[in-house]
Protein backbone atom coordinates (compact mmCIF):
# COMPACT_ATOMS: atom_id res chain seq x y z
CA UNK A 1 0.00 0.00 0.00
CA UNK A 2 2.90 2.38 0.45
CA UNK A 3 3.97 2.22 -2.97
CA UNK A 4 0.35 3.51 -4.00
CA UNK A 5 0.68 6.58 -1.58
CA UNK A 6 4.05 7.27 -2.95
CA UNK A 7 2.82 7.21 -6.16
CA UNK A 8 -0.22 9.33 -5.44
CA UNK A 9 1.90 11.96 -3.57
CA UNK A 10 3.88 11.70 -7.07
CA UNK A 11 1.40 12.61 -8.93
CA UNK A 12 0.74 15.56 -6.65
CA UNK A 13 3.91 16.96 -7.15
CA UNK A 14 4.40 16.22 -10.79
CA UNK A 15 1.00 18.21 -11.19
CA UNK A 16 2.36 21.03 -9.15
CA UNK A 17 5.94 21.07 -10.58
CA UNK A 18 4.27 20.96 -14.26
CA UNK A 19 2.23 23.65 -13.03
CA UNK A 20 5.12 26.35 -12.42
CA UNK A 21 7.37 24.79 -15.37
CA UNK A 22 4.43 25.37 -17.98
CA UNK A 23 3.82 28.61 -16.95
CA UNK A 24 7.20 29.65 -17.78
CA UNK A 25 7.69 27.67 -20.79
CA UNK A 26 6.43 30.48 -23.37
CA UNK A 27 3.06 28.98 -24.34
CA UNK A 28 0.67 30.92 -22.81
CA UNK A 29 -1.96 32.85 -25.00
CA UNK A 30 -0.38 36.25 -24.14
CA UNK A 31 3.00 35.05 -25.44
CA UNK A 32 2.17 33.11 -28.15
CA UNK A 33 -0.94 35.60 -29.79
CA UNK A 34 -0.48 39.14 -28.23
CA UNK A 35 1.97 41.16 -30.38
CA UNK A 36 4.34 43.36 -28.92
CA UNK A 37 2.18 46.61 -28.94
CA UNK A 38 -0.45 44.58 -26.69
CA UNK A 39 0.40 44.85 -22.98
CA UNK A 40 -1.95 42.87 -21.04
CA UNK A 41 0.11 42.83 -17.77
CA UNK A 42 -0.51 46.95 -17.48
CA UNK B 1 -35.44 -16.69 -46.46
CA UNK B 2 -35.10 -16.32 -49.85
CA UNK B 3 -38.68 -13.63 -49.13
CA UNK B 4 -35.94 -12.26 -46.65
CA UNK B 5 -33.22 -11.89 -49.89
CA UNK B 6 -35.74 -10.37 -51.97
CA UNK B 7 -36.54 -7.89 -49.77
CA UNK B 8 -32.99 -6.89 -49.10
CA UNK B 9 -32.42 -6.65 -52.61
CA UNK B 10 -35.65 -4.15 -53.05
CA UNK B 11 -34.23 -2.25 -50.42
CA UNK B 12 -30.80 -2.09 -52.36
CA UNK B 13 -32.15 -0.91 -55.31
CA UNK B 14 -33.93 1.67 -53.89
CA UNK B 15 -31.50 2.82 -52.22
CA UNK B 16 -29.59 3.06 -55.47
CA UNK B 17 -32.33 4.82 -57.42
CA UNK B 18 -32.95 7.17 -55.06
CA UNK B 19 -29.25 7.72 -54.97
CA UNK B 20 -28.55 8.16 -58.47
CA UNK B 21 -32.12 10.70 -58.25
CA UNK B 22 -30.05 12.69 -56.03
CA UNK B 23 -26.99 12.49 -58.28
CA UNK B 24 -28.98 13.74 -61.28
CA UNK B 25 -30.58 16.59 -59.36
CA UNK B 26 -31.06 19.71 -61.58
CA UNK B 27 -29.12 23.03 -60.29
CA UNK B 28 -31.72 24.57 -58.35
CA UNK B 29 -33.53 27.69 -60.60
CA UNK B 30 -31.58 30.71 -58.80
CA UNK B 31 -32.70 33.27 -61.33
CA UNK B 32 -35.06 34.96 -59.22
CA UNK B 33 -32.40 35.98 -56.69
CA UNK B 34 -30.12 36.76 -59.49
CA UNK B 35 -27.74 33.67 -58.39
CA UNK B 36 -27.94 34.35 -54.55
CA UNK B 37 -29.54 32.00 -52.53
CA UNK B 38 -33.02 31.41 -52.91
CA UNK B 39 -35.98 30.89 -49.84
CA UNK B 40 -35.31 27.01 -50.69
CA UNK B 41 -31.67 27.04 -49.81
CA UNK B 42 -32.60 28.76 -46.86
CA UNK B 43 -35.43 26.19 -45.74
CA UNK B 44 -32.79 23.81 -46.85
CA UNK B 45 -30.37 24.52 -44.49
CA UNK B 46 -32.57 25.08 -41.63
CA UNK B 47 -34.52 21.64 -42.27
CA UNK B 48 -30.64 19.90 -41.88
CA UNK B 49 -30.24 18.94 -45.67
CA UNK B 50 -26.45 19.41 -47.26
CA UNK B 51 -26.17 22.86 -48.82
CA UNK B 52 -23.25 23.75 -51.43
CA UNK B 53 -22.18 26.74 -51.16
CA UNK B 54 -19.96 26.98 -54.07
CA UNK B 55 -22.64 29.44 -55.79
CA UNK B 56 -21.61 32.12 -53.40
CA UNK B 57 -18.38 30.83 -51.53
CA UNK B 58 -16.88 32.48 -54.78
CA UNK B 59 -18.45 35.78 -55.01
CA UNK B 60 -16.49 37.52 -52.95
CA UNK B 61 -16.37 40.46 -55.59
CA UNK B 62 -13.58 41.83 -58.19
CA UNK B 63 -11.58 44.87 -57.33
CA UNK B 64 -10.40 44.61 -61.14
CA UNK B 65 -13.45 44.90 -62.02
CA UNK B 66 -14.66 47.26 -59.48
CA UNK B 67 -14.32 51.23 -59.50
CA UNK B 68 -10.93 52.57 -58.08
CA UNK B 69 -11.32 53.68 -54.48
CA UNK B 70 -11.17 57.35 -55.47
CA UNK B 71 -13.71 57.12 -57.68
CA UNK B 72 -17.52 56.82 -57.76
CA UNK B 73 -19.08 54.12 -55.63
CA UNK B 74 -15.53 52.76 -55.38
CA UNK B 75 -15.33 52.71 -51.50
CA UNK B 76 -15.01 48.83 -51.27
CA UNK B 77 -13.00 48.31 -54.48
CA UNK B 78 -15.17 46.81 -56.36
CA UNK B 79 -16.65 44.33 -53.64
CA UNK B 80 -20.06 45.26 -51.97
CA UNK B 81 -20.71 45.15 -48.47
CA UNK B 82 -22.13 41.13 -49.44
CA UNK B 83 -19.56 40.44 -51.31
CA UNK B 84 -17.49 41.54 -47.77
CA UNK B 85 -19.39 39.10 -45.62
CA UNK B 86 -19.57 35.98 -47.63
CA UNK B 87 -15.60 36.38 -47.82
CA UNK B 88 -15.42 36.98 -44.34
CA UNK B 89 -17.82 33.87 -44.03
CA UNK B 90 -16.07 31.52 -46.27
CA UNK B 91 -12.30 32.41 -44.89
CA UNK B 92 -11.16 34.27 -48.33
CA UNK B 93 -11.53 37.47 -46.46
CA UNK B 94 -7.59 39.48 -46.74
CA UNK B 95 -7.62 40.01 -42.67
CA UNK B 96 -4.54 41.46 -40.72
CA UNK B 97 -5.36 41.19 -36.78
CA UNK B 98 -2.84 42.72 -33.92
CA UNK B 99 -3.23 39.38 -32.00
CA UNK B 100 -0.47 37.01 -33.92
CA UNK B 101 -2.33 34.21 -32.96
CA UNK B 102 -3.03 31.41 -35.68
CA UNK B 103 -6.70 31.61 -35.49
CA UNK B 104 -7.12 35.36 -34.91
CA UNK B 105 -7.52 36.12 -38.76
CA UNK B 106 -10.59 33.53 -39.16
CA UNK B 107 -13.41 35.48 -37.92
CA UNK B 108 -16.49 33.11 -38.88
CA UNK B 109 -15.89 29.36 -38.80
CA UNK B 110 -19.03 27.47 -38.95
CA UNK B 111 -17.27 24.30 -38.24
CA UNK B 112 -17.69 25.40 -34.77
CA UNK B 113 -21.29 24.64 -35.04
CA UNK B 114 -21.19 20.88 -35.96
CA UNK B 115 -19.10 20.62 -33.21
CA UNK B 116 -20.83 22.42 -30.62
CA UNK B 117 -23.90 20.13 -31.56
CA UNK B 118 -21.78 17.00 -31.48
CA UNK B 119 -20.18 17.59 -28.29
CA UNK B 120 -23.28 18.32 -26.29
CA UNK B 121 -25.87 15.32 -28.39
CA UNK B 122 -24.24 12.49 -29.53
CA UNK B 123 -21.05 12.70 -27.92
CA UNK B 124 -22.86 13.16 -24.34
CA UNK B 125 -25.25 10.99 -24.50
CA UNK B 126 -23.82 7.82 -26.48
CA UNK B 127 -20.40 8.06 -23.79
CA UNK B 128 -22.49 8.49 -21.00
CA UNK B 129 -24.76 5.74 -21.55
CA UNK B 130 -21.36 3.56 -22.61
CA UNK B 131 -20.18 4.38 -19.05
CA UNK B 132 -24.00 3.15 -17.47
CA UNK B 133 -24.39 0.18 -19.43
CA UNK B 134 -20.55 -0.92 -18.63
CA UNK B 135 -21.46 -0.42 -15.00
CA UNK B 136 -24.79 -2.06 -15.27
CA UNK B 137 -23.47 -4.93 -17.13
CA UNK B 138 -20.73 -5.73 -14.06
CA UNK B 139 -23.63 -4.99 -11.67
CA UNK B 140 -25.45 -7.60 -13.48
CA UNK B 141 -22.00 -10.06 -14.13
CA UNK B 142 -21.34 -9.66 -10.51
CA UNK B 143 -24.84 -11.26 -9.67
CA UNK B 144 -24.45 -14.08 -12.32
CA UNK B 145 -21.11 -15.45 -12.05
CA UNK B 146 -20.34 -14.11 -8.45
CA UNK B 147 -17.34 -13.18 -7.21
CA UNK B 148 -14.42 -15.49 -8.31
CA UNK B 149 -12.71 -17.40 -5.66
CA UNK B 150 -10.06 -18.88 -4.89
CA UNK B 151 -10.64 -22.65 -5.61
CA UNK B 152 -7.86 -24.53 -3.86
CA UNK B 153 -6.64 -24.64 -0.49
CA UNK B 154 -4.57 -21.68 0.30
CA UNK B 155 -0.99 -22.40 1.12
CA UNK B 156 -0.97 -19.05 2.97
CA UNK B 157 2.66 -18.63 1.43
CA UNK B 158 2.79 -15.44 -0.45
CA UNK B 159 4.56 -14.88 -4.13
CA UNK B 160 5.98 -11.72 -5.32
CA UNK B 161 4.08 -10.63 -8.18
CA UNK B 162 4.57 -6.72 -8.95
CA UNK B 163 8.21 -5.32 -7.68
CA UNK B 164 7.69 -1.73 -5.73
CA UNK B 165 8.95 0.40 -9.31
CA UNK B 166 5.77 -2.07 -11.17
CA UNK B 167 3.35 -1.06 -8.36
CA UNK B 168 4.34 2.91 -8.65
CA UNK B 169 4.26 2.78 -12.39
CA UNK B 170 0.70 1.36 -12.10
CA UNK B 171 -0.70 3.34 -9.27
CA UNK B 172 1.00 6.89 -11.24
CA UNK B 173 -0.94 5.72 -14.48
CA UNK B 174 -3.69 4.34 -12.37
CA UNK B 175 -4.32 7.44 -9.69
CA UNK B 176 -3.82 9.93 -12.92
CA UNK B 177 -6.22 8.57 -14.99
CA UNK B 178 -8.93 8.33 -12.50
CA UNK B 179 -8.35 12.24 -11.77
CA UNK B 180 -8.10 13.02 -15.61
CA UNK B 181 -11.54 11.19 -16.03
CA UNK B 182 -13.22 12.91 -13.35
CA UNK B 183 -12.35 16.53 -14.47
CA UNK B 184 -12.84 15.37 -18.05
CA UNK B 185 -16.43 14.52 -17.42
CA UNK B 186 -16.99 17.27 -15.31
CA UNK B 187 -15.24 19.52 -18.23
CA UNK B 188 -18.03 17.97 -20.94
CA UNK B 189 -21.38 17.64 -19.09
CA UNK B 190 -20.75 21.18 -16.98
CA UNK B 191 -23.36 23.20 -19.48
CA UNK B 192 -26.05 20.12 -19.84
CA UNK B 193 -25.67 18.31 -16.87
CA UNK B 194 -23.69 20.10 -13.55
CA UNK B 195 -25.18 24.01 -14.17
CA UNK B 196 -28.74 23.28 -14.15
CA UNK B 197 -27.71 20.92 -11.44
CA UNK B 198 -25.90 23.00 -9.19
CA UNK B 199 -25.72 26.57 -10.73
CA UNK B 200 -23.39 28.98 -12.09
CA UNK B 201 -20.71 29.71 -8.67
CA UNK B 202 -20.71 25.82 -8.29
CA UNK B 203 -19.41 25.01 -11.65
CA UNK B 204 -17.54 28.32 -11.97
CA UNK B 205 -15.29 26.72 -8.90
CA UNK B 206 -15.78 22.82 -10.52
CA UNK B 207 -14.57 24.20 -13.65
CA UNK B 208 -11.54 26.31 -12.95
CA UNK B 209 -10.42 23.27 -10.43
CA UNK B 210 -10.88 20.84 -12.84
CA UNK B 211 -8.68 22.51 -15.64
CA UNK B 212 -6.21 23.04 -13.15
CA UNK B 213 -5.97 19.30 -12.34
CA UNK B 214 -6.74 17.92 -15.79
CA UNK B 215 -4.30 20.11 -17.85
CA UNK B 216 -1.53 19.61 -15.16
CA UNK B 217 -2.08 15.80 -13.95
CA UNK B 218 -1.90 14.79 -17.24
CA UNK B 219 1.78 14.74 -17.29
CA UNK B 220 1.48 12.37 -14.39
CA UNK B 221 -0.30 10.04 -16.92
CA UNK B 222 2.12 10.08 -19.68
CA UNK B 223 5.16 9.46 -17.62
CA UNK B 224 2.80 6.24 -16.03
CA UNK B 225 1.68 5.15 -19.40
CA UNK B 226 6.03 5.50 -20.50
CA UNK B 227 7.05 3.44 -17.62
CA UNK B 228 4.25 0.65 -17.83
CA UNK B 229 5.26 0.49 -21.41
CA UNK B 230 8.78 0.11 -20.86
CA UNK B 231 8.41 -2.46 -17.84
CA UNK B 232 5.64 -5.34 -18.97
CA UNK B 233 6.17 -4.70 -23.11
CA UNK B 234 8.40 -7.63 -22.55
CA UNK B 235 5.81 -9.44 -21.02
CA UNK B 236 2.56 -8.98 -23.05
CA UNK B 237 3.84 -9.66 -26.95
CA UNK B 238 1.25 -12.26 -27.95
CA UNK B 239 1.92 -15.58 -28.22
CA UNK B 240 0.57 -19.40 -28.28
CA UNK B 241 -0.83 -19.48 -24.53
CA UNK B 242 -3.27 -16.61 -25.47
CA UNK B 243 -5.06 -18.48 -28.44
CA UNK B 244 -6.31 -21.35 -25.57
CA UNK B 245 -6.81 -18.99 -23.28
CA UNK B 246 -9.17 -16.93 -25.63
CA UNK B 247 -10.37 -20.25 -26.70
CA UNK B 248 -11.54 -20.98 -23.38
CA UNK B 249 -12.90 -17.58 -22.48
CA UNK B 250 -10.42 -16.94 -19.91
CA UNK B 251 -12.38 -19.94 -17.93
CA UNK B 252 -14.89 -17.34 -16.67
CA UNK B 253 -17.86 -19.04 -17.91
CA UNK B 254 -16.73 -22.56 -17.20
CA UNK B 255 -14.81 -22.04 -13.94
CA UNK B 256 -11.69 -23.92 -15.40
CA UNK B 257 -8.56 -21.94 -15.20
CA UNK B 258 -6.61 -22.08 -18.83
CA UNK B 259 -3.02 -21.85 -18.17
CA UNK B 260 -1.38 -18.46 -18.36
CA UNK B 261 2.31 -17.04 -18.37
CA UNK B 262 2.86 -13.60 -16.51
CA UNK B 263 -0.41 -11.85 -18.08
CA UNK B 264 -3.15 -13.68 -19.58
CA UNK B 265 -4.80 -12.72 -22.91
CA UNK B 266 -7.58 -10.78 -21.04
CA UNK B 267 -4.45 -8.64 -19.50
CA UNK B 268 -2.91 -8.47 -22.64
CA UNK B 269 -6.17 -6.39 -24.53
CA UNK B 270 -6.07 -4.38 -21.31
CA UNK B 271 -2.72 -3.49 -21.48
CA UNK B 272 -2.57 -2.97 -25.33
CA UNK B 273 -6.16 -0.77 -24.83
CA UNK B 274 -3.96 1.35 -22.48
CA UNK B 275 -0.96 1.96 -24.36
CA UNK B 276 -2.78 2.41 -27.93
CA UNK B 277 -5.74 4.18 -26.55
CA UNK B 278 -3.70 6.25 -23.85
CA UNK B 279 -1.26 6.77 -26.40
CA UNK B 280 -3.89 8.56 -28.43
CA UNK B 281 -5.45 10.37 -25.94
CA UNK B 282 -2.01 11.62 -25.12
CA UNK B 283 -1.34 12.69 -28.09
CA UNK B 284 -4.55 14.00 -28.86
CA UNK B 285 -4.18 16.04 -25.08
CA UNK B 286 -1.22 17.52 -25.60
CA UNK B 287 -2.27 19.39 -29.23
CA UNK B 288 -5.16 20.08 -26.97
CA UNK B 289 -2.65 22.13 -24.02
CA UNK B 290 -0.80 23.63 -26.53
CA UNK B 291 -3.24 25.45 -28.94
CA UNK B 292 -2.37 25.63 -32.82
CA UNK B 293 0.66 24.36 -32.20
CA UNK B 294 0.33 20.58 -33.14
CA UNK B 295 -1.83 19.92 -36.10
CA UNK B 296 -2.84 16.22 -36.51
CA UNK B 297 -6.44 15.71 -38.52
CA UNK B 298 -5.34 17.62 -41.84
CA UNK B 299 -2.13 15.05 -42.54
CA UNK B 300 -4.75 12.58 -41.30
CA UNK B 301 -7.56 13.29 -43.44
CA UNK B 302 -5.06 13.63 -46.24
CA UNK B 303 -3.46 9.89 -45.72
CA UNK B 304 -7.25 8.37 -45.13
CA UNK B 305 -7.89 10.25 -48.61
CA UNK B 306 -4.61 9.30 -50.36
CA UNK B 307 -5.14 5.30 -48.95
CA UNK B 308 -8.94 4.97 -49.78
CA UNK B 309 -9.99 4.67 -46.50
CA UNK B 310 -12.00 7.38 -46.40
CA UNK B 311 -13.79 6.59 -49.42
CA UNK B 312 -14.25 2.79 -48.21
CA UNK B 313 -16.01 4.09 -44.91
CA UNK B 314 -18.24 5.71 -47.00
CA UNK B 315 -17.34 9.33 -45.78
CA UNK B 316 -16.02 10.41 -49.10
CA UNK B 317 -13.20 12.43 -49.73
CA UNK B 318 -12.62 14.56 -46.19
CA UNK B 319 -11.31 17.97 -45.98
CA UNK B 320 -7.83 18.77 -45.65
CA UNK B 321 -7.52 22.35 -45.18
CA UNK B 322 -9.02 22.75 -41.78
CA UNK B 323 -9.57 26.27 -39.83
CA UNK B 324 -7.23 26.77 -36.82
CA UNK B 325 -9.90 26.02 -34.80
CA UNK B 326 -11.47 22.97 -36.43
CA UNK B 327 -8.23 21.18 -35.66
CA UNK B 328 -8.77 21.74 -31.97
CA UNK B 329 -12.36 20.73 -32.24
CA UNK B 330 -11.63 17.47 -33.93
CA UNK B 331 -8.91 16.85 -31.34
CA UNK B 332 -11.46 17.57 -28.49
CA UNK B 333 -13.61 15.34 -30.06
CA UNK B 334 -10.98 12.62 -30.51
CA UNK B 335 -9.98 13.05 -27.05
CA UNK B 336 -13.20 12.57 -25.43
CA UNK B 337 -14.38 9.64 -27.68
CA UNK B 338 -11.17 7.40 -26.95
CA UNK B 339 -11.22 8.54 -23.39
CA UNK B 340 -14.83 7.47 -23.23
CA UNK B 341 -13.87 3.58 -24.46
CA UNK B 342 -10.90 3.81 -22.37
CA UNK B 343 -12.67 4.92 -19.20
CA UNK B 344 -15.49 1.96 -19.89
CA UNK B 345 -12.59 -1.03 -20.65
CA UNK B 346 -10.90 0.58 -17.19
CA UNK B 347 -14.36 -0.01 -15.42
CA UNK B 348 -13.95 -3.34 -16.36
CA UNK B 349 -10.41 -3.45 -15.03
CA UNK B 350 -11.25 -1.85 -12.19
CA UNK B 351 -14.06 -4.72 -11.54
CA UNK B 352 -11.89 -7.63 -12.26
CA UNK B 353 -9.08 -6.62 -9.59
CA UNK B 354 -11.44 -5.94 -6.81
CA UNK B 355 -15.14 -6.94 -6.03
CA UNK B 356 -14.67 -9.45 -8.85
CA UNK B 357 -11.91 -11.52 -8.33
CA UNK B 358 -10.64 -12.75 -4.77
CA UNK B 359 -6.88 -12.36 -4.29
CA UNK B 360 -6.65 -10.32 -7.56
CA UNK B 361 -6.22 -6.74 -5.60
CA UNK B 362 -3.04 -7.93 -3.65
CA UNK B 363 -1.49 -8.71 -6.61
CA UNK B 364 -0.85 -4.35 -6.29
CA UNK B 365 -1.38 -3.40 -3.24
CA UNK B 366 1.31 -5.16 -1.18
CA UNK B 367 2.91 -6.49 -4.35
CA UNK B 368 2.69 -9.98 -3.22
CA UNK B 369 -0.31 -13.19 -4.04
CA UNK B 370 -1.67 -16.14 -2.24
CA UNK B 371 0.40 -18.81 -3.92
CA UNK B 372 -2.61 -21.11 -4.51
CA UNK B 373 -4.24 -17.77 -6.78
CA UNK B 374 -0.25 -17.72 -8.79
CA UNK B 375 -1.05 -21.35 -9.50
CA UNK B 376 -4.56 -20.84 -10.87
CA UNK B 377 -4.60 -18.13 -12.38
CA UNK B 378 -0.80 -17.48 -13.77
CA UNK B 379 0.13 -21.30 -13.75
CA UNK B 380 2.93 -20.83 -16.41
CA UNK B 381 4.73 -17.82 -14.47
CA UNK B 382 4.04 -19.23 -10.91
CA UNK B 383 5.93 -22.85 -11.89
CA UNK B 384 8.57 -20.46 -13.38
CA UNK B 385 8.40 -18.32 -9.82
CA UNK B 386 8.37 -20.78 -7.88
CA UNK B 387 11.15 -22.52 -9.51
CA UNK B 388 13.31 -19.73 -9.00
CA UNK B 389 13.06 -19.32 -5.20
CA UNK B 390 13.75 -23.14 -5.06
CA UNK B 391 16.99 -22.61 -6.94
CA UNK B 392 17.56 -19.20 -5.11
CA UNK B 393 19.18 -20.94 -1.69
CA UNK B 394 21.45 -23.32 -3.59
CA UNK B 395 23.02 -20.50 -6.40
CA UNK B 396 23.41 -18.56 -3.12
CA UNK B 397 25.63 -20.55 -1.55
CA UNK B 398 29.11 -19.46 -2.27
CA UNK B 399 31.01 -21.73 -4.83
CA UNK B 400 34.04 -23.94 -2.90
Amino acid sequence: MKTMYIAFAAIAVIAVGSNLILGQAGFSSQERAAGPAVRLDN
Amino acid sequence: MLRALIAVMLTLSFFSLAHAQEASAPAPDRSATGGAQTLEDIMARQRGEPVDNAFRSGVTGNPDAGANLDAQLGTLGGASAPDQWRALRFGSADITASNNGPAATVLVQDGGMKWLQFREGPLSIYGGYLLLGTLVLLALFLLLRGRIRIDGEKTGRKVVRFKSIERFGHWLLAGSFILLGITGLVTLFGRKVLIPAFGHETFAFLAVGSKWIHNNVSWAFMLGLIMIFVMWVIHNLPDRTDINWILKGGGIFTKSHPPAKKFNAGQKLIFWSVIVLGGSISVSGLALLFPFEINMFAPTFAKLNSFGISGALGLGELRTTLAPHEEMQYAQLWHAIVSFVLMAIILAHIYIGTVGMEGAADAMTSGEVEEQWAREHHSIWAEEELAKAKQAPESATPAE
